[in-house]
């Protein structure tokens, strides 16, 4: 009575390589990973907080920090924090039911992009020319 | 349809409603809106403490991080942030990891690292302020 059998190739619901990438869907998957982002960057906040007590501790932390890879690091971080931050401001808009127009999406989708990326760099140049030159 | 004779006369609909399948109705959905409105301030007021911080010693830094109003701030930041996060990723892991004692295992070890984050950074906080 109860034959198995293989079950009928059934057609799935599309999903994202069906679609041609918008900027809006862009930018929430950008959203999701620059999210991981800070949740593991967040390490790097707990180490300083603990390093900051003694002065060998905050002398290994500055010469991470210091390093090329430390400032490739701090400096995407800076980035996925202002990101996701534009990026979460942008849902809260949605969230009360505004900005979902044709052009009011696509203004804040790439307002976010050019928002992140502006605000990150001059933060930056901001701060290396605060201590003293890049280097 | 049902093999146990009711227990009480509440209906089905009245004792779900406003819960949901977790039982915790929109708990994280809220929390998830909550803090992230907390967020924007509080990661504006920790840019400005970070340039505040730029060039300065070890000394300096201890001692500005843990005066009362920038470690006060540092705390609540850590403590929303951490929130945040813990409910983000397990929207991720729910979302991607399908096989069942992975994704509660996941779920569990999200939980811990989001604690460890924000009692980790809190004592580092406490100790520069109280010097302990």
């Amino acid at each position: 009575m109860a034959t198995t059998r293989a079950p009928a190739a059934r057609p799935l619901s599309p999903h994202l390589q069906i679609y041609k990438l918008t900027m809006t869907m862009a930018m929430s998957i950008v959203h999701r990973i620059t999210g991981i982002g800070n949740y593991f960057g967040m390490l790097l906040l707990a180490w300083w907080l603990i390093a900051a007590a003694s002065p060998s501790s905050y002398a290994k932390f500055e010469w991470f920090a210091g390093s090329i890879i430390g400032r490739i690091i701090l400096f995407g971080f800076t980035w996925s924090v202002i990101h996701h931050a534009l990026g979460g401001i942008r849902f809260l808009i949605w969230d009360t039911g505004h900005g979902f127009g044709p052009s009011e999406r696509e203004w804040l989708a790439a307002a976010t992009l050019i928002g992140s990326i502006a605000i990150t760099v001059l933060l930056w140049i901001f701060g290396l020319l605060a201590m003293g030159g890049p280097l | 349809m049902s093999d146990t004779p009711a227990k009480h006369i509440r209906t089905p609909l009245a004792r779900v409603r406003g819960l949901g399948a977790a039982r915790s109705g929109t708990h994280d959905f809220w929390r998830q809106r909550l803090t992230a409105v907390a967020n924007i301030p509080l990661t504006i007021a920790v840019i400005v403490i970070f340039i505040m911080l730029l060039g300065r010693n070890q000394a300096a830094v201890a001692q500005i991080v843990g005066s009362p109003p920038v470690a006060i701030i540092m705390a609540l930041f850590v403590i929303s942030v951490a929130t945040h996060m813990r409910i983000g990723m397990q929207v991720v892991i729910e979302d991607y990891v399908h096989d069942e004692l992975a994704k509660l295992i996941l779920i569990m070890a999200n939980t811990f690292f989001a604690i460890a984050i924000a009692l980790t950074s809190i004592y580092g906080i406490l100790k520069l302020s109280f010097g302990l």
